[in-house]
């Protein structure tokens, strides 16, 4: 009846795990307490669960992916003070079968359901706003991908109080994998929460893909379009095309422990290399994935903050292309130590080196746009300035671990996380902290507290050099990843000092949420009435804030690169149009949310064998697929008296906003628009 | 810093490629570091002096050096990496005046054996040899994919089970060095390190006559034994190696007659036996 599943999957006996999990428990219990305490079910059904607003998707994808970055930080504080710890005889506090649970579900969270989340989060905000759009090409679609990567975060949820999560690292090679070495339900969990999510983020790919190319504002042609939307487009083609590799991936590597079948086994023809290969085919462009949003938001940053156009306008676009092509050529110097040929390697070390190039080019282009510029040193700045020299190094660690020689001593060192780590943390993760802090206002209404933004930057970025500056010697000191205790004691003083980082990282993440809070108490004192807080150069500034559920009540029509600048200039920026339409608009539906529960459902299902309720949800879901898709009545319009009054409503706010200079505690570091 | 202070010239040569990469690296991170710092202190808005040209953001001069730089230096360094991955290639032979002495490897569940052919000895979780010879391994693994790695001596090789990869390395000085096992591979896998001694030709020697009186034996039931997974497994000498062990132990994964986890007896050397069989 139950598959596998039963009361003896739950760890009763580790402290540390039922802890964890009491704590998530209360912490779920206090949400739904407080929901039902307020009457809010309804609200977030109608509002939230079954929307299919790009932007409130959007901030339902950054919410997800600030938990998981909670999740996945504890885990890291976990790693470090286990190593601080287990020097010498000493063994630290989790023994081997824990601490690999948590690297691997480190990684496994911090890519596919912290850093991807976040990304098409901001996308799904921002992009439709840039280029003009009322929603993105396929909402339904778009509902899918939240509500199935939300299934994949819990299912790894779950894996800490049911049973296990996978022990075999985050890039699950094989045959580690395999059910001979790994006979438990971690690698299931693993495997169906990246499965599950996977699919989404490819269907978010075409989604993206689509909306850019089909729905730009008219004169927006694509050498018009902001760089954000720029990096959005290469991002979602990296996403169409490498997601399905990994898909297969992972569905052979399903054959071989659900049928017994051979493809990543050692015996009977597997090639577990072959797995390495697929998953770095996915691996690496992966990393671009991750990476092309944030240098979209930097270069956005850069150019509203420095009051200045983006230098080189062209070579950037051109760059990005670059990285984008590149991307798919450089996997195997993921396993240059793999015994391939000298030329082998070295024409995918030489492919690797050639991505320095552009990446090099962006970051000039950034520096020479603060180039006789007027810089403003707010929160979303801070992230950009910490992030360009910080990643300066990185990219030097990188370029040193594409000469294959030099790989041969560095493989899955040390060095190789520090590297990792400076790429993702500040080229991403900072990427990501500059567009929350940069787009909060717009999406939500009112600004994030810029003092205590400020903090909580100088305490990651203090945090991010103490803890990975000491992995980079570790290193060359010849000390490997992923060691649950280790016998040389000169290791140990140098990861003391890295937990001692993340300690500090750990202040920055609490002076954020507390940021959030007293940002929240403050909204009434600090709304932004302009629409425009920043004095932004894009369309996404152009409406209000939080945007009407339509965006642009009349499509705007593009003359420039930084359109809204453009109209700035010209006064045609706040001029109400002299009639307005009736609009269509997607109806809400909750078959996302159902698909993505089903997707949940099936998901731990499979782990457990708990085959009859598998069967059914996947019956389930491909039932409520046809149901979506044999209804004709998606749409509602929104009549032209009703947008007037919307519209009519916002003018009179930026009379307001106008008439009551400052207002509030923000002081409007620019002279606000003449309405 | 052992990767900073090698003991032997593949070593060597791996600091001098680090080294150099580096050093031509610094040609664009330096500027870099210096311009990321000193443009936002001198165009802060406070600074009304600066020069303020909201309009400007093209320059071919600039545009064409952030492009020509990066690819000067990406030439080099290519070109530097071209000659160094041929010269550091683990397959190659090194030259020297010595016949090089040959060492199979053996990853298991997690510890290393290994066998020397010549001399019909081997040796769990620790490698003895003389300074000055050059060592010429064959690597397979009996488990998950791992990863022999001596970091004073320099490269690593992937271990995998069905696969022979080859590793050639040299000690120029006597000395306790740490190997261990690179590449995650379980339950064990923090404990898979072992002592690479580098001795002096005369004491390597009397090790061999020394391990030639071990009463253990190493036949094809003591090696399925051995094979069982251990955490932190003792030293142990084996004074009889059963001839074409390495190459079963590869074979048994690739030949369709044998089914896994049994050895087959009496087969002759499988065609990755010789040094000349440079097989990928």
């Amino acid at each position: 009846m139950f598959g596998k599943l039963s009361l003896s999957a739950v760890p009763f006996e580790n402290p540390i795990i039922m802890g964890a999990v009491g704590g998530a428990i209360l912490l779920g219990m206090a949400i739904l307490v407080l929901i039902t305490y307020y009457r809010k079910w309804t609200y977030l059904w109608k509002e939230w669960l079954t929307s299919l607003d790009h932007k409130k998707i959007g901030i339902m994808y950054i919410i997800l992916a600030l938990i998981m970055l909670l999740r996945g930080f504890s885990d890291a504080i976990l790693m470090r003070s286990q190593q601080a710890l287990a020097a010498g005889a000493a063994q630290g506090y989790l023994p081997p079968e824990h601490f690999n649970q948590i690297f691997s579900a480190h990684g496994t969270i911090m890519i596919v359901f912290m850093a991807m989340p976040f990304l098409a989060g901001l996308i799904n905000i921002v992009v439709p706003q840039q280029i003009g759009a009322r929603d993105v090409a396929f909402p339904f679609m778009n509902s899918v991908s939240l509500w199935l990567s939300v299934a994949g975060a819990l299912l790894v949820m779950v894996s800490l109080g049911v049973g296990e999560f996978s022990k075999a690292g985050w890039s699950g090679y094989a045959p580690l994998t395999e059910k001979q070495f790994s006979p438990s339900t971690g690698v299931d969990y693993w495997m169906w929460a990246f499965q599950i999510a996977g699919i989404g983020s490819l269907m978010t790919g075409i989604n993206f893909l689509v909306t850019i190319l089909r729905m730009r504002a008219p004169g927006m042609t694509l050498m018009r379009m902001p760089m954000f939307v720029w990096t959005a487009f290469f991002t979602s083609v990296l996403m169409a095309f490498a997601f399905p590799v990994l898909t297969v991936a992972l569905a052979l590597l399903t054959l071989d422990r659900y049928l017994g079948m051979h493809f990543f086994t050692n015996a009977l023809g597997g090639n577990m290399m072959m797995y390495v290969n697929l998953f770095w085919i996915w691996g690496h462009p992966e990393v671009y994935i991750v990476i092309l949003p944030a240098f979209g938001v930097f270069s956005e940053v850069v150019a509203t903050f420095c009051r200045k156009r983006l230098f080189g306008y062209r070579s950037m676009v051109y760059a990005t292309a670059a990285i984008m092509v590149l991307s798919f050529s450089v996997w195997v110097h993921h396993f240059f130590t793999m015994g391939a040929g000298p030329d082998v390697n070295i024409f995918f070390g030489f492919a690797t080196m050639m991505i320095a190039i552009p990446t090099g080019v962006k970051i000039f282009n950034w520096l020479f746009t603060m180039y006789r510029g007027r810089i403003r040193f707010t929160t979303p700045m801070y992230w950009t300035l910490g992030f360009i020299s910080t990643f300066a190094i990185g990219g030097m660690a990188g370029v040193l671990l594409s000469v294959p020689p030099a790989d041969y001593v560095l493989h899955n060192s040390l060095f190789l996380i520090a590297h990792f780590h400076t790429m993702l943390i500040p080229g991403s993760v900072f990427g990501f902290f500059a567009g929350y802090y940069y787009w909060f206002p717009k999406a939500v209404g009112f600004p994030l507290n810029e003092k205590l933004g400020k903090w909580a930057f100088w305490a990651w970025l203090i945090g991010f050099y103490l803890a990975f500056a000491p992995l980079y010697v570790l290193g060359f000191m010849g000390m490997p990843r992923r060691m649950e205790h280790y016998a040389n004691p000169a290791w140990q003083p140098y990861l003391i000092v890295a937990a001692g980082g993340v300690a500090v990282i750990l202040i920055g993440i609490f002076l954020q949420m507390i940021q959030l809070a007293v940002s929240i108490r403050q909204r009434h004192a600090t709304r932004d009435l302009t629409g425009d807080p920043w004095n932004g150069r894009t369309l996404e500034w152009a409406t209000s804030s939080p945007p009407a559920a339509y965006n642009f009540a009349k499509t705007p029509i593009v003359h420039d690169i930084d359109a809204f600048a453009d109209m700035k200039k010209k006064d045609i920026a706040y001029r109400p149009p002299d009639r307005y339409h009736d609009i269509h608009m997607p109806k809400n539906t909750g078959k996302g949310f159902v698909i993505g529960v089903l997707s949940f459902v099936f998901g731990f299902a499979m782990v457990w064998y708990i085959w009859w309720l598998a069967v059914l949800s996947a019956l389930g879901m491909i039932f409520t697929v046809i149901v979506r898709a044999s209804d004709d009545d998606t749409e509602f319009v929104l009549p032209a008296a009703e947008v007037e009054r919307i519209e009519n409503r916002r003018f009179r706010q930026l009379t307001t906003a106008a008439t009551n200079l400052p207002a509030g505690g923000q002081t409007p570091l620019h002279p606000l628009p003449a309405v | 810093m052992p990767l900073l202070d090698p003991k032997g010239p593949i070593g060597d040569g791996e600091r001098f490629v680090i080294i150099a990469a580096f050093v031509l690296m610094l040609i664009v991170v330096v500027p870099v570091l210096v311009l990321s710092h000193w443009f936002p202190w001198k165009y802060r808005a406070s600074n009304t002096k600066a020069t303020y040209m909201p309009q400007w953001n093209y320059s071919t001069a600039i545009d064409l050096a952030m492009w020509l730089v990066p690819i000067a230096i990406v030439t080099a360094l290519g070109i530097l990496s071209w000659k160094a991955t041929h010269k550091l290639d683990p397959y190659k032979p090194i030259d020297a005046a010595v016949k090089p002495i040959r060492i199979e490897v053996v990853s298991l569940d997690w510890k290393w054996l290994f066998i020397y052919p010549d001399h019909n000895i081997a040796i769990v979780n620790q490698l003895v040899f003389p300074v000055g010879v050059p060592l010429s391994f064959r690597v397979t693994s009996d488990t998950v994919l791992t990863s022999f790695f001596i970091p004073q001596l320099g490269s690593q090789i992937y271990a995998m089970a069905g696969r022979q990869t080859r590793l050639h390395l040299l000690a120029v000085e006597p000395g306790r060095y740490t190997g261990h096992n690179q590449q995650f591979s379980g339950r064990g896998y923090a404990d898979m390190h072992f002592k690479a001694m580098a001795v002096s030709p005369e004491q390597f020697e009397a090790w061999v006559q020394k391990t030639g009186q071990s009463p253990d034996v190493l036949d094809q039931k003591r090696y399925e034994e051995l094979e069982k997974p251990t955490v932190g497994h003792q030293v142990t000498y084996f004074s009889m190696v059963e001839p074409g062990l390495f190459d079963r132990v590869i074979l048994k994964y690739i030949s369709a007659e044998v089914p896994p986890g049994t050895l087959r007896t009496g087969a002759g050397p499988v065609q990755t036996n010789t040094d000349a069989g440079e097989e990928r």
